[in-house]
């Protein structure tokens, strides 16, 4: 049995290689079409982990002051407030915000850290801002404040770069600074973090929130997470909807490729049915020949994707998934392959593709055994 | 022994354009025996090797071979049989384009998946005994019309067929290269195979190793009733 | 969220599964109708031939739903995030009413389709098809299940929301829960480590007897429901087991007894080779289980016993495999033996 099927892929193998040309041009085109995909699918979960593992450092709970229906700066009494709820196990203030920057038409995220927090009159900078303002360390940059009178700051660190899908637009400043700069007068916060004891409570302290303090809004970072994770699914998913279109093609494509048999090759499979080989065999051959061409084509798109998306940075699907920053981040993203995203790409490649292969290939196997006879006399 | 009774073949069947190719041939050939079906173009001779050699089931009447019924076998077992009991020589050969001489005689074995040094070795006996071992490397498309004939019918012996089989095995060659032929076909006849021909050439009606031609016009047997 | 990549392929696969064995039913019941194996004519050449497309179409669809089978607990685990409560894949699968029953018609569907190949093989050994009606007729079976599964499973996805709160495995396999996971999940280890093992004692030995037996051509009548009734209960009592038992070894952890997570990295990804030799030990012993019987059909009298020794065969050591595997995971876990 298993010898049968050695001596039908050996002979596959010979027939591919006869017929290099009419092999290559598909070979390509399923190449293609599996790097595209592979591409989507990759860049795609290698986002959705980023944001999963930046988040994990976020706090589980965060807590904003509501006015108007809009996000508005928390007073440091609520602090107290939030103290005083059960099963809180630190609370801290935070402040953070957006600057507009006119000499480089973009948005810088301007934060305090919670920790070790620069001096008065230095910032620790972003890779992004550094490359769109020319930035390095030891340089002075000015901004204007919030009573439009200059604000230097001395750059005395860029930013790890590892971290440059968070840090790109980033400036780490002294609370002074930052409060004379984007007028944030004192005794107000942006929001205040939260950690919570038991993890399983956070619902629960949400809510005494929300009880205790009625104008504030609670955010939770699973929350977050899935909005994150949700937006990420859903643009990759757009991608591969539209991807659906060149699948279609491709599919159509394949079938035209597997019925327009050449007169060459249907007396090619009248000669062996005629020999003796059986209808089975002769389909076994034909799905022989599409599983060397499809594993060919899904490893070849495969390793080319990863190098696209992991060691080039995926410029090709850039603009359609990241698309949420002014200065887009110059980012490596982490290798990591999903044994689920190898699979479904497996299946919305390999599985069409023989599906829609397979009654062509059929209505080639069930040749008349006796053509190659008739075919003498007619 | 193969054993035709009544047997009718139609094409297109239900169609305008249905034909009867064979219509009621009964007829026995005995093993070890060369016969020759000799007729016009569109006698049908063609499509009675066909059914004889189980390329083809008859639309009716049976075909036994030995005392096995094979014209109510599916296609499979067809496939099986035509495998180990003929061997075909083409018309025009029809070997199999871009492969090696030695690949294409060792094709019909690829089902049955014999060891393949042993393969190996048959099909180069098989091309030696035929006189054209020089020429196993060749892509069949570079072999002359003799050559390529002495491939098919080593072709046709890879599974030890009991009966070969052979299309018009010389309208393609000249007479010395025709001669030749009916020698190797000789050769079978002694091993006792059994031969079966088509052909409307004289020098093979007439070869003195050939125990009987059948006559066939519009698919009948000359002469029976 | 049906624009998920995992679900868009599973929504391919299913929709392709579901269409090629709609498009088999015209035919069986052509072949249902008109097989006459006695003509020659060019229906019945038609016919014959087409069988081998149906072939090759039952081997793909078998092939896709192990595929499939795979996907949906994937996608169901990456979906998790996004949902509500949910954080493994049974939460995902338990956010609609859909999500069980879609992955209970998914085994039934791979089982199915073992079974119909294992007749279909058998079938063309024989030199007359005899049993070639019924296969037909069984096919027809088979679409009708194929088509619900593609509907459940996209009711399921057109389904899941992220508003949508979900009970995860935490709740649903737990003691106190309610329900039939909750009630195999409060199944006591003992009884439930008894079913498990004496159940595999039981397919195990039918299987190796029938490999030994018909491997020599013996006649194997009757151990042919024996050995598919055991079968069907030993994949029963290998589910409940790992739900009750199996899982709270692994996982070290006296409550958690969801039997997806024993696909996650953390657990050296366990539930591989556990859940692939169950299935395929288990299509195996079904398979033999079907084609012991037809040794008493005169064109299957040699080939019949062949086909079920070497299923037999194939499911011992398969469910062998599944039983050590489960043994060598109790025995190495640091939890006590009866907790």
């Amino acid at each position: 049995m298993l010898a049968r099927q050695r001596y039908l892929l050996d002979y596959t193998l010979a027939a591919l290689l006869r017929r290099k040309g009419r092999h290559l041009s598909l070979l390509l085109v399923y190449g293609a079409l599996v790097f595209a995909l592979a591409s989507v699918l990759l860049f795609g979960s290698a986002l959705r982990r980023e944001a999963r593992a930046l988040l994990q450092d976020a706090p589980e709970l965060t807590v904003q002051r509501l006015v108007a229906g809009r996000h508005d700066p928390i007073p440091a009494a609520y602090l107290a407030e939030v103290r005083k709820i059960r099963g809180v196990a630190a609370a801290e203030p935070r402040l953070w915000g957006y600057y507009y920057d006119p000499a480089s038409g973009a948005n810088y995220t301007v934060l305090v850290p919670a920790t070790d927090p620069p001096p008065a009159g230095s910032a620790r900078v972003g890779r992004g801002v550094a490359r769109s303002r020319g930035l390095a360390v030891g340089d002075v940059v000015a901004f204007r404040d919030a009573r439009a009178e200059p604000l230097p700051l001395r750059v005395t660190h860029l930013l790890d770069p590892a971290s440059e899908l968070l840090t790109a637009d980033l400036f780490l400043v002294a609370e002074g600074d930052f409060r004379r700069w984007l007028g944030v007068p004192e005794g107000l916060y942006t929001d205040l973090a939260l950690r919570v004891r038991n993890g399983r409570e956070v619902r629960t302290v949400a809510d005494k929130v929300t009880r205790a303090l009625p104008d504030t809004r609670p955010v939770l970072r699973e929350e977050v997470a899935r909005t994150y994770d949700a937006v990420f699914a859903w643009r990759e998913g757009v991608g591969l909807l539209l991807l659906c279109a060149a699948l279609f093609a491709f599919a159509i494509f394949a079938w035209d490729r597997a019925s327009g048999l050449s007169a060459e090759e249907r007396r090619e499979i009248g000669v062996l049915k005629a020999v003796g080989w059986d209808t089975g065999d002769v389909l076994r051959m034909k799905l022989w020949e599409g599983a060397v061409v499809s594993l060919t084509a899904f490893l070849l798109g495969y390793v080319l994707a990863y190098a696209h998306v992991f060691w080039a940075g995926a410029p090709l699907l850039a603009p359609l998934l990241k698309g949420w920053a002014t200065l887009y981040p110059e980012f490596r993203l982490v290798p990591h392959v999903e044994p689920a995203g190898v699979l479904a790409l497996f299946a919305l490649t390999v599985v069409p593709y023989t599906a829609v292969t397979l009654v062509p290939t059929w209505r080639a196997a069930v040749a008349d055994p006796d053509a190659v006879m008739r075919g003498a006399q007619e | 022994m193969i054993r035709l009774e009544d047997v009718r073949k139609a094409f297109h069947q239900g169609s305008p354009n249905e034909v009867w190719a064979v219509r009621g041939v009964t007829l026995t050939i005995e093993p070890g025996s060369v016969t020759v079906f000799r007729g016009p173009s569109g006698s049908g001779k063609t499509s009675l090797v066909s059914l004889v050699g189980c390329l083809a089931r008859p639309t009716s009447g049976r075909v036994r071979l030995g005392d096995r019924l094979v014209s109510a076998l599916p296609e499979k077992f067809l496939a099986e049989l035509r495998r180990r009991t003929f061997g075909f020589v083409f018309q025009q050969f029809h070997l199999v384009r871009g492969l090696s001489v030695l690949e294409n005689v060792m094709l019909p074995a690829y089902p049955e998946a014999p060891p393949y040094a042993e393969l190996r070795a048959r099909a180069e006996g098989l091309l030696g005994r035929l006189g054209i071992s020089d020429r196993a490397g060749a892509r069949s498309e570079w072999l002359s019309g003799g050559e390529a004939q002495r491939a098919a019918i080593a072709r046709a012996l890879v599974n030890d067929p009991q009966v070969l089989i052979a299309d018009e095995p010389t309208a393609n060659l000249d007479t010395e290269r025709s001669r030749d032929f009916l020698e190797i076909v000789a050769g079978l006849k002694a091993e006792g195979r059994t031969v079966i021909l088509t052909s409307h050439d004289p020098l093979v009606c007439e070869a003195p190793l050939v125990d009987r031609v059948v006559p066939l016009r519009d698919g009948r047997v000359e002469g029976a009733a | 969220m049906l624009l998920h990549p995992p679900v868009l392929a599973l929504l391919v696969v299913s929709s392709l599964v579901t269409a090629g064995l709609a498009l088999g039913v015209p035919f069986a019941l052509r072949v249902v109708r008109h097989w006459d194996l006695a003509s020659g004519s060019e229906r019945q050449v038609r016919l014959e031939r087409g069988t081998s497309l149906v072939s090759a179409v039952l081997g793909l669809v078998l092939a896709a739903q192990a595929l499939s089978l795979g996907l949906f607990v994937f996608a169901a685990e990456s979906l998790s995030s996004q949902i509500t409560g949910a954080m493994c894949a049974t939460g995902t699968l338990n956010a609609t009413p859909f999500g069980f029953p879609a992955l209970g018609l998914k085994v039934a569907l791979f089982f199915g389709a073992a079974v119909w190949l294992a007749l279909d093989r058998l079938d063309r050994d024989g030199d007359d098809y005899p049993l070639v009606r019924g296969k037909y007729a069984l096919l027809v079976g088979l679409a009708p299940l194929a088509a619900a599964e593609a509907l459940l499973q996209f009711l399921h996805f057109a389904g899941l929301s992220p508003e949508v709160i979900t009970s995860c495995c935490g709740s649903l396999f737990s003691v106190e829960g309610a329900g039939v996971a909750a009630e195999v999940a409060g199944l006591p280890p003992g009884p439930a480590m008894a079913a498990f093992y004496l159940s595999g004692a039981l397919v195990l030995a039918l299987a190796a007897r029938t490999w030994w037996t018909a491997g020599r051509g013996g006649a194997v009548l009757g151990a042919g429901a024996a050995l598919g009734a055991a079968a069907v209960t030993a994949f029963a009592a290998a589910l409940a087991g790992v739900v009750s038992f199996l899982s709270v070894y692994v996982y070290e952890s006296p409550h958690h007894h969801c039997p997806f997570c024993l696909l996650k990295g953390g657990y050296d990804y366990l539930g591989y080779p556990l859940y692939s030799a169950l299935f395929a030990g288990t299509a195996c012993a079904l398979a033999a289980a079907v084609s012991g019987p037809f040794a008493r059909v005169r064109s299957l009298a040699l080939a019949a016993p062949r086909r079920a020794a070497r299923c037999a065969g194939w499911a011992s050591v398969l469910l062998g495999a599944f039983y050590l595997l489960s043994t060598w995971a109790v025995l190495r876990s640091h939890l006590g033996l009866f907790p």
